[in-house]
């Protein structure tokens, strides 16, 4: 099983975009630049996140978690992105509710039902409204992955992929 | 008491069932259940209509079950959590 890609390449500031679907786009498009997702990817966020919708309304800074099938992940990663100008994302569960998204954390994943420890490190972030705060106002890319790195401790993940 | 068959369903089956998976099998361990749980995609809900006892998910679901269904968007938030693991617990307790 391949290790998560995760650095500095893949972390976007001030992403300026008016819709979801841009947003979407605007990373998705940098995942597929870089070969860890095929061009299949975008669109099929896209897809998934209107049926589906990931944002979830934290006591902070509000995020979302747009993610897809397997099929479309070559190598697995989480992309960031801080919006410079929130914008609305769906209410994961709730058809009639929006949710202004400051902070978008992509999952492409490449084995359904994996990375359990990873994906709850990740959980404990969203539940934080200080560290959600601290994300958000950081200009550097390099502080950005020193903070998730140390959050989301990936040296503890490899290997204990269930 | 009759084993119970707990249904985790998310979007893709990837990323947020996974997580309310784990924190019920914690509640599971914790209070001694009798309960299976299957990680499926929101889409295959239907095939389980006949033997599952609960739902819980983080899609929406407009559709009717016989079981009922609990969202479990607050184990991804933390807003929420006790109501919601209350919510489970007394379906399971049934």
């Amino acid at each position: 099983m391949s290790d998560i890609y995760f650095n500095e390449s893949i972390i976007l500031l001030d992403v300026e975009a008016e819709t979801r679907e841009e947003v979407l786009t605007t990373i998705g498009d940098n995942l597929v630049n870089k070969h860890l997702v095929q061009p299949s990817f975008v669109p099929a966020i896209i897809e998934r996140e209107k049926e589906f919708p990931t944002g979830l309304p934290t006591a902070g800074v509000s995020v979302a978690i747009p993610h897809t099938d397997v099929e479309h992940v070559i190598q697995k990663n989480i992309s960031v992105a801080i919006l410079k100008n929130e914008v609305d994302f769906g209410v994961m569960g709730d058809d009639s509710e929006q949710v202004p998204v400051k902070i978008i954390f992509m999952l492409a994943m490449d084995e359904a039902h994996s990375q359990l420890s990873l994906l709850q490190k990740l959980m404990q972030i969203f539940q934080d409204e200080n560290e959600l705060r601290n994300l958000v106002n950081q200009t550097d890319k390099k502080a950005i992955k020193r903070i998730l790195e140390e959050k989301l401790n990936f040296q503890e993940l490899e290997g204990g992929n269930k | 008491m009759k084993k119970k068959q707990v249904l985790v369903a998310c979007g893709a089956g990837i990323a947020t069932s996974t997580v309310v998976n784990g924190a019920i099998e914690d509640m599971i361990k914790e209070h001694n259940l009798n309960a299976d749980l299957v990680q499926i995609k929101i889409s295959e809900v239907g095939s389980y209509e006949d033997t599952a006892d609960l739902l819980v998910t983080t899609a929406m679901t407009k559709k009717e079950f016989p079981f009922p269904v609990v969202n479990a968007r607050s184990f991804l938030t933390g807003i929420g959590t006790e109501h919601t693991k209350q919510e489970i617990l007394e379906e399971l307790k049934k």
